[in-house]
């Protein structure tokens, strides 16, 4: 049989639908991928059995003519979904164990319309990082690997962004068809830029928080990670949707996508915030940026240049808000009820050893820096001031889309770099934030689009902004900058063993 | 009411302010929906919400919302139609999240007052500054293992409303009648239960000593006292502590205390510099409570009529006493057991209600609460029913039996449970009304003590009451004493 696993969703879709291969035939080539790319570290926990099982559920649902788009479909779940009886421990050793009883509102979803699971992915520890460093099972590699001058493929290991890095390196490697993601600051995007896929976070509200291990309430939000715009259309319609469990989740009902992805941008107003035009800005992702312009400009769309003015605040707003709620919600892994404990004599003995124990280095940083913004005496210097800045933030968007339709921008200041380069300057590695984090704080839809390589032949990517709940058209303008960026390229295969 | 403390060096002045929590009258908690039902098995009670799970959420219960705007309502404060649950961070094994959700700067309930009654008779206001709703925590138990604590999450997330006083009591009197006030408003309006013996009302109680009229003192907040007794009992001690220690010239540091009820005593648990910073923020999992005039006037119109109102009415309308009226209204059952056995009477007797009123009172407050007390029951299980209670005023107001009678009658009842035309008629206690009858009977008393009448009649007019005496004793107490009286002195003096 011919290789199934670098085919599309919507192709595979299609091969499922006309017969040409059955699911447990794609799933098992997938089983088997990842069996030999267990080098990059993309998985924690691969899933066959219950892959096998889902795959010959989905098998007969589509004899019986009952099969949605995602019936069928192997994906790769991100280690912050809770999983029903499956290991879902956000990557922290302070979730050592946690097989929780319950199945998140996200994958309930997906598992109702007949995806099927290969296991959990690897990301950092509950979602902090950009790089996937900080996970407790170790970094994961980025299937692409840069080319030197010489034009011969380097042997040293790159990041594939983070937090969701597993899932992104599952995609690019051909280890899933697709990927679940969530995305705080840009956990989706960016990591989906460094491996050139699609990466798509959708408006605050829109996919329910229920069940998904929080790192920044006010921020998370699950989101697909696919090779294409059209693909990452049919998971979203699949996950989205109201959930009465999720205070948060907004009731209106998901559009159906597909009618909405009709290549055509004619006067489509396109947004480009002069603010994002950073002073250190290489000039490959200036370069990047402005044949995304020319594209669109050619496509039909009309560019207007606006002004964010806030966005320099950004980051530091970012830095504040996301670790304050972060140290509260992580104030429930404490050793009693489940999980990692290391006794201590007394309770107080128990939570530190068992904290010290159980969080990395970088869940430290950010609970210390949130303890610290919510102290008395220092929250409204800070956590209130970012709180107020936010709101300032978003309403910069909302004066935009008074003007645009969408925004683009470029998803990552830099294209991957290499592992540990940036490990121990926390610094450096929140910066790689700082395109994506503005929409995040606004609460709006964004998506990241493989628009070309860096000249390391790394691939890069593109962002376009949307406004609240219009996805349809992001998605719209997005598969037009997908089509006249045509990436095709893939990385070369050196992980597998031999 | 100047309650003033006597000290060595002049008078001291106790300023108290409460702060109760009020277990809601709901069936699931506040933010998820398990049972809140009492004393199940430990940890059978749990949702994965309670035990905070990863990745779970808690979704607000419409009806604890209900409950703090009706609660809000009858105790007369400003209902807020947007409010802001907010996190309180602090580590304790019974505390699941790591946090409480609370409501910090925006509560669901702001101003008040409170009239409360005092034992003088007098009537003070008291101001509430908030009431807002929150969370319980779980239960530790240290006694169940030498080393080691359990923690039983039943309590876990049940909502609690808690009502913040203003500093407006000056004695432990003030304090009990205002928790008696604030308890009888929350059973009124069935917000909560009240048993405090259950947990479901306890106060934390912050106390300073002044000089009169001076600026506010340093205060303490002695925290979780379940009894009004207790609570009467930490301030007195609070005072007095204070008041020692300002003497001796020391100072009052604000501090929080635990109370000792064996000793009755008070004793530090954390000073100010020891106390938790809570880093209070808004819950990023919860969207501000906002609802609309129209849900709170909805409300207005389920509330019953409350305390103040009815003892106001029962006075004005029934001539009741204020003494009266106030204990019938300090428990709603009270009173409807009350105005129950009044219309049922009036409708036996055809008087009218400001007739009947103070009789039925009356036998309500004396006869029947005193037998409750004796048989340690409540009104609602009360042995005699309105019907019946009905029924035995009736007997006694048309003149069938004596008043001494009914009181025999209620005690038959009380141990039979038979009505009370059925023991008059059974143990035949009627009373003698017939003339003939009566006069045959005096004469023959008369005829017995022909001593004691010529004594009579020779000036000593105190051996009436001997006569009639005897003439009920001859009769077993069923003689009218009207008609006796009526036919015994033209007989005397004649």
């Amino acid at each position: 049989m011919t290789a199934l696993t670098n085919l599309t969703l919507t192709e595979a879709r299609a091969g499922l639908a006309n017969g040409d291969f059955t699911s447990c035939e794609l799933t098992e080539q997938y089983l088997a991928a990842m069996t030999a790319g267990r080098d990059l570290n993309c998985f924690i926990v691969e899933t066959a059995d219950i892959a096998l099982k889902m795959a010959a559920q989905a098998d007969q649902r589509i004899r019986a003519g009952t099969a949605t788009a995602v019936t069928g479909i192997p994906i790769a779940v991100k280690d912050l979904f809770c999983t029903k009886d499956v290991h879902s421990c956000a990557a922290s050793h302070i979730l050592n164990g946690f097989k929780p009883k319950y199945e998140s509102t996200v994958t309930a979803n997906l598992w109702r319309d007949g995806a099927v699971m290969l296991g959990k992915t690897n990301m950092d520890e509950f979602a902090m990082g950009s790089s996937n460093e900080t996970s407790y099972y170790g970094p994961v590699k980025n299937p692409w690997r840069a080319t030197g001058t010489d034009g011969v493929l380097e042997t040293k290991d790159y990041v594939p962004g983070g937090s969701s890095g597993g899932s992104v390196a599952a995609v690019a490697a051909d280890m899933a068809v697709a990927a679940l993601g969530t995305d705080t600051g840009g956990s989706i995007r960016q990591p989906a830029a460094f491996t050139g896929l699609v990466g798509l976070k959708p408006t605050y509200g829109r996919c329910s928080r229920w069940g998904m291990i929080a790192f920044a309430s006010s921020l998370d939000q699950a989101g697909p990670i696919t090779r294409t715009v059209g693909d990452a259309a049919l998971m979203l319609a699949s996950m989205a949707g109201y959930d009465r469990k999720d205070s948060t989740a907004v009731d209106r009902p998901v559009p159906d996508y597909g009618p909405a992805l009709t290549g055509d941008i004619c006067g489509l107003k396109v947004g480009i915030p002069r603010e994002y035009r950073v002073d250190d800005m290489p000039e490959e992702i200036e370069k990047l940026w402005q044949q995304g312009i020319d594209w669109m400009t050619a496509a039909g769309a009309e560019i207007v240049d606006i002004s964010l003015p806030h966005t320099k605040y950004a980051l530091p707003t970012y830095y504040i808000v996301a670790p304050a709620e972060a140290s509260s919600n992580l104030a429930r892994y404490d050793g009693v009820k489940y999980g990692l404990r290391v006794d201590g004599d007394s309770l107080d003995g128990m939570y530190k050893n068992t904290r010290a124990a159980g969080f990395g280095d970088e869940v430290k940083r950010r609970i210390l820096i949130g303890t610290y913004v919510l102290s008395a005496g220092y929250y409204d210097a800070y956590y209130l001031k970012a709180q107020k800045i936010r709101t300032l933030i978003a309403r910069d968007f909302a004066r935009a889309y008074n003007q645009v339709d969408v925004i683009l921008t470029p998803t990552a200041p830099s294209a991957a770099f290499a592992l540990g380069e940036k490990a121990d300057d926390p610094l450096a590695m929140y910066l790689n934030d700082v395109f994506t984090v503005p929409a995040s704080l606004a609460g709006l839809p964004a998506i990241s689009v493989p628009a070309g390589l860096s000249r390391a032949r790394m691939p890069l990517g593109l962002q376009l902004i949307g406004r609240a709940f219009d996805e349809e058209t992001m998605l719209r303008a997005a598969q037009v900058l997908e089509q006249a960026a045509n990436f095709e390229a893939k990385p070369e295969i050196w992980w597998r063993e031999r | 009411m100047a309650d003033y403390i006597h000290g060595a060096t002049g008078e001291w002045e106790v300023v108290i302010g409460l702060e109760i929590h009020a277990q809601v009258t709901s069936e699931a908690k506040l933010f998820s929906g398990a049972s809140t039902t009492f004393g199940a098995e430990p940890n059978s009670q749990v949702s994965f919400v309670c035990c905070a799970m990863p990745g779970m959420l808690p979704v607000i219960n419409a009806e604890c919302i209900r409950q703090a705007v009706r609660t809000g309502l009858a105790i007369g404060c400003k209902i807020n139609l947007r409010s802001v649950f907010d996190r309180k961070n602090y580590f304790y094994a019974d505390l699941p999240q790591g946090y409480q959700i609370s409501q910090f700067k925006d509560p669901i309930v702001g101003e008040g007052t409170v009239v409360i009654d005092l034992p003088d008779g007098q009537t003070k206001i008291i101001g509430v500054e908030r009431l807002h709703l929150e969370q319980d925590a779980g239960k530790s138990m240290h006694d169940q293992h030498p080393s080691q604590t359990y923690v039983d999450l039943n309590r876990s997330g049940v909502a609690l409303m808690e009502i913040v006083s203003m500093p407006d009591m000056r004695s432990a009197a003030e304090a009990g009648a205002y928790f008696r006030k604030i308890r009888t408003l929350v059973r009124y309006v069935g917000t909560c239960d009240g048993n405090m013996e259950q947990g479901s009302m306890r106060a934390d109680v912050n106390v300073s000593v002044r000089r009169p009229g001076a600026e506010l003192g340093t205060r303490t907040e002695t925290k979780n006292i379940n009894s009004i007794r207790y609570m009467m009992q930490v301030i007195d001690y609070e005072a007095r502590r204070q008041v020692d220690i300002l003497e001796q010239g020391g100072q009052i540091h604000q501090e929080t205390r635990q109370f000792d009820p064996a000793t009755g005593t008070t004793s530090g648990l954390r000073s100010k510099e020891e106390a938790h910073d809570y880093r209070y923020f808004p819950d990023p999992d919860l969207l501000p409570l906002e609802f609309t005039q129209a849900f709170v006037d909805d409300l207005a119109k389920t509330l019953p009529e409350l305390p103040d109102d009815k003892k106001n009415r029962l006075i004005a309308d029934l001539g009741l006493s204020e003494y009266n009226a106030g204990v019938l209204v300090a428990e709603k059952e009270n009173a409807d057991y009350f105005e129950e056995l009044l219309e049922l009477l009036v409708k036996k007797t055809g008087k009218t209600p400001t007739e009947l009123a103070t009789q039925a009172a009356n036998w309500v407050i004396m006869d029947l609460f005193g037998a409750l007390k004796k048989f340690s029951k409540s009104i609602s299980d009360s042995p005699v029913s309105t019907v019946d209670g009905a029924e035995l005023l009736a007997l006694q107001i048309g003149g069938t039996i004596s008043g001494r009678i009914a009181k025999d009658v209620f005690e038959i009842m009380l141990e039979s449970g038979k009505n009370p035309e059925q023991i008059v008629e059974e143990k035949g206690l009627k009373q003698m009304s017939d003339s003939g009858e009566l006069e045959a009977i005096i004469d023959a008393v008369l005829a017995d003590h022909p001593d004691k009448v010529e004594q009579y009649r020779a000036g000593k007019d105190k051996l009436f009451g001997f006569f009639v005496g005897q003439v009920m004793k001859k009769t077993r107490g069923q003689a009218n004493p009207q008609m006796v009286n009526q036919l015994l002195r033209p007989r005397l003096d004649g």
